[in-house]
């Protein structure tokens, strides 16, 4: 364990000193990322301002949904790369050898690929977001609502990195079928940006049983905003469903085992 | 008790067919067919501790999948191979931390970190010590003369270079088993030549066994005692050089150099290839001992010499026998 | 030379098309995104008519065929670099380009029309029977795109589609242009992809945004990307509008490719006075 984590911050290490070389090109990703991934707050805002609330749903509690989602996929999405990137950087290139050559884990070895930082942008416009909508709200904090926000990031970060692991997992066999799972790893991050309550039930039965991004990003979120859930969940089920992040992770290592075994006997 | 033992190696892969134009693409969207192709038919080897081993063939003769299988990132479909006493394959993280792999078309370090932070990295990712980890790097620095490449970063070494360094990084670890996959390809004469003579010491130093693929059977010649020739995925022949030569070219050239004109009428003017005075080649077909036995009790010769063909015409004859 | 820039575009549109159809998978994959993103448009927008008090500046029916059109064909729009041409200017082999003997900017904007038309076709027919046919099969009558108004909106959304792709292309060359002068031109073309996004209306229709900055919406030209058209087809630009809003592209067009044609040769004395 400790050899891992002396390795990791290697491989960390080794990642930002590389972007540290190109400084001026970080700043300038990253107000890229910033303002890309920031400009649908102004769709937000201005549907907000036209409309009105959304039932229960304020403008302040649709921006901690949208911050809270966009903050925990920017950090997946930075410790991720390595597996975004890995059909065509591994695969197609053959390079995934050389990872298998080595006596370390390949999902920590893939992780350490690359950290891309400029990815900050996107954790910065969430993090504004969100704070906008918690100071507007200004909730009383309990320690159940803390615990419940904290496993709402917990969740959230293990089941995009999951999603990470299944698309990189999907390139074993075809190193074109990634575009696929953009309707799951973006589409999911701009359905959440919502509160799930908005959608139909067949949409939001699927972002919940097929693909627990509702587990994560919504019931624990409810929780923290004190709102009586127009779904009706409970404070327990509010507790429970980040674990489906979890479940979520863990069923994409075993798929990404199976993956390493089905390249390992093909050689493809 | 063999270090590396194979025996009976098969490996199929399954390629889907892809057909030609739109009709065909749209095709194989709903219907894909396959085709089996046989890499490996049944090789089998054994190579004991220590020792130094050549593998060749011609492209696509099944080098590279059986290097892949050695170096357990590649499951056979068949057949036995125990490295060390463990199969490869089935317990890969402890197997690779006692193997070191070259690919020699391939660089096994950072592109964009100087060589030392490689090793550094390599360091940590096989857990070396740090105490053993220096007398080993110190050792590689001085062989193969990197002390000035070690603060550049992998992209901007020359091939050569980088050769070196990769060879280098794969023996930091200190393994017991080398496998080198063409590791002088595109290289000049001068950098092939200290490679070689860097494998023939670390082979001696350190008692690594070394198994190495190539197409330049200078290599060969340089490095191995023994070298297994495999095509269409199987063994052809699994000898020493001078042995693969006897067997395979029953032909000699023979050059004598006489102390006067001969008188060559006993012998078959077919026989002769080339007439230069006293200096006379002969192609000799049947035994070679008879032969120049038969020569010097006749005539008074002054110089003999007896030219083996080059290994690669061996080589080439075997490719086509096995055809 | 309006032959050799005709010919580039139709070998630019050719091999396009012969690269995307390759990755098959990819496409199908592109066409599901499409329709994913539209229905989960719809499914927002219609929560917020569903509690609207006041009447909204466009009908929802209006707002369907908005978010189709929008689906079917946002390739059109200038949100990315051709990559081929970023390579020549990274490869410096855009030299090469200048010693033809032809207007470079109109060989350049031909093959700009090039890369963003292709694609566009590609996923316009599956993305309209999506729209048309499947979301009426599956019963979902209220998200169907609607047909236009009348024949004289039908056959202006087309002319109007036409000045798009002219302006989106002029857009375009504004950017590529600039990367004479930028060394890294990917920060670029990210701004404009997001000043693209929000001002051409691809993140909600113009008309949706608050009263007071509807003065400045109405005058820039990424209006003249989705507004202007997608409005005419659904009817809520008609009569004697339509004919403005044309002109009201016509004029952009006019403007950014002027731009353009200044820039570019600017960009030309320079390469050559300091040799690139």
């Amino acid at each position: 364990m400790k050899a891992a984590i002396s390795l990791f911050m290697k491989y960390l290490a080794i990642s930002v000193r590389g972007q540290m070389q190109y400084r001026g090109s970080f700043v300038l990703y990253a107000f890229g990322q910033f303002f890309t991934t920031g400009i649908e707050v102004l769709g937000i805002w201005a549907l907000f301002d036209r409309f009105g609330n959304l039932g229960v749903w304020t403008l302040a509690h649709v921006a901690v949904f949208y911050g809270s989602v966009n903050m925990a996929f920017a950090v997946a999405d930075t410790f991720s790369r390595g597996f975004d990137s890995f059909g065509s950087a591994m695969v197609k290139t053959g390079d995934f050898d050389r990872i298998l050559l080595r006596p370390r884990s390949t999902v920590f070895q893939i992780a350490g690929q690359d950290f891309p930082l400029h990815r900050i942008g996107r954790f910065l416009q969430g993090a504004l977001v969100f704070v906008y909508g918690i100071v507007v709200l200004d909730l009383d904090w309990t320690a159940i609502q803390f615990c419940l926000l904290l496993l709402a990031f917990i969740g959230m970060f293990f089941f995009f990195y999951g999603l990470m692991i299944f698309q990189a997992t999907l390139s074993f066999w075809s190193t074109e079928s990634l575009e696929v799972m953009n309707v799951f790893v973006y589409g999911g991050v701009e359905a959440c940006q919502y509160p799930l309550s908005i959608y139909r039930d067949w949409f939001r039965s699927f972002f919940t049983y097929v693909i627990p991004l509702g587990c994560v990003a919504y019931f624990p979120i409810v929780g923290v905003l004190g709102v009586d859930d127009p779904l009706g969940s409970g404070r327990i089920f509010q507790m429970l469903a980040p674990l489906a992040g979890i479940a979520f992770f863990s069923l994409s290592l075993f798929c990404w085992n199976f993956g390493v075994r089905h390249y390992t006997s093909t050689g493809s | 008790m063999y270090q590396i033992h194979v025996q009976g190696l098969t490996k199929s892969y399954r390629i889907a067919e892809r057909q030609p134009g739109m009709v065909g693409a749209v095709k194989s969207l709903f219907h894909r067919t396959y085709r089996d192709v046989d890499a490996l038919r049944g090789i089998d080897f054994d190579i004991s501790r220590g020792e130094m081993v050549g593998y060749i063939g011609p492209n696509g003769a099944g080098k590279s999948t059986t290097i892949k299988i050695l170096a357990g990132i590649l499951v056979p479909t068949g057949g036995r191979c125990v490295v060390n006493g463990v199969v490869p394959w089935q317990s890969r993280i402890s197997y690779v931390a006692q193997i070191g792999v070259v690919f020699g078309q391939r660089t096994q370090l950072w592109w964009d970190l100087p060589v030392v932070e490689s090793f550094e990295l390599l360091r940590e990712i096989y857990k070396v010590p740090n105490n053993r980890f220096k007398t080993s790097l110190a050792e590689l620095v001085e062989l193969l003369d990197l002390s000035p490449l070690l603060d550049t970063p992998v992209r901007q070494l020359s091939l050569g270079q980088r050769v070196k360094c990769d060879i280098a990084s794969a023996l930091l670890h200190e393994p017991q088993i080398l496998f080198l996959d063409e590791p002088t390809i595109g290289l000049d004469a001068v950098t092939k030549a200290s490679v070689r003579g860097f494998i023939k010491e670390i082979n001696r130093n350190r008692d690594v066994t070394v198994l190495l693929t190539t197409h330049d059977l200078g290599d060969i010649e340089a490095l191995c005692r023994r070298v297994i020739v495999i095509n269409d995925g199987i063994c052809l022949s699994d000898s020493s050089i001078d042995e693969l030569r006897n067997q395979y070219v029953h032909e000699k050239h023979v050059v004598i150099e006489f102390g006067n004109s001969p008188c060559l009428e006993s012998i078959h003017q077919d026989d002769v290839l080339k007439s230069e005075g006293t200096r006379i080649t002969f192609l000799c077909t049947s035994d070679i001992s008879d032969f120049v036995a038969q020569m010097t009790s006749r005539y008074e010769i002054k110089d003999i010499t007896i030219e083996t063909p080059p290994i690669e015409r061996v080589v080439t004859e075997l490719y086509e026998s096995s055809k | 030379m309006t032959a050799l820039a005709l010919k580039s575009y139709i070998a630019v549109v050719s091999t396009r098309f012969r690269t995307l159809l390759q990755y098959r998978i990819a496409a199908i994959a592109g066409i599901v995104t499409q329709v994913f993103w539209g229905l989960m448009k719809l499914m927002v927008f219609s929560a917020f008519y569903e509690v609207a008090q006041n009447q909204p500046p466009l009908s929802f029916e209006s707002i369907v065929a908005y978010v189709w059109l929008g689906q079917c064909l946002f390739a059109l729009f200038p949100y990315n670099v051709d990559p081929d041409m970023r390579a020549m200017f990274n490869s410096g082999s855009v030299a090469y380009d200048m010693l033809r003997p032809l207007s470079l900017y109109a060989y350049w904007f031909s093959r700009t029309l090039a890369f963003r038309t292709a694609p566009t076709v590609l996923r316009l027919v599956p993305g309209l029977f999506f729209a048309f046919v499947v979301l009426r099969l599956v019963g979902l009558d209220e998200w169907v795109m609607p047909l236009p108004p009348s024949f004289v909106a039908a056959f202006s959304f087309f002319i109007s589609i036409l000045l798009t792709v002219a302006l989106s292309a002029s857009i375009m060359m504004l950017v590529s242009i600039s990367m004479f002068w930028l060394i890294d031109s990917r920060g670029m073309v990210n701004l404009m992809a997001g000043v693209v996004w929000v001002l051409g209306g691809m993140i909600i229709p113009l008309p949706l945004f608050p009263d007071w900055v509807q003065p400045f919406l109405s005058w820039q030209p990424f209006r003249g990307l989705c507004d202007i058209p997608f409005r005419i087809y659904s009817g809520d630009i008609a009569g004697f509008e339509i004919v403005g809003e044309l002109v009201f592209q016509l004029a952009w067009v006019a403007i950014l490719v002027l731009a353009g044609v200044w820039l570019m040769r600017r960009a030309q004395v320079k390469l050559t006075v300091q040799g690139g």
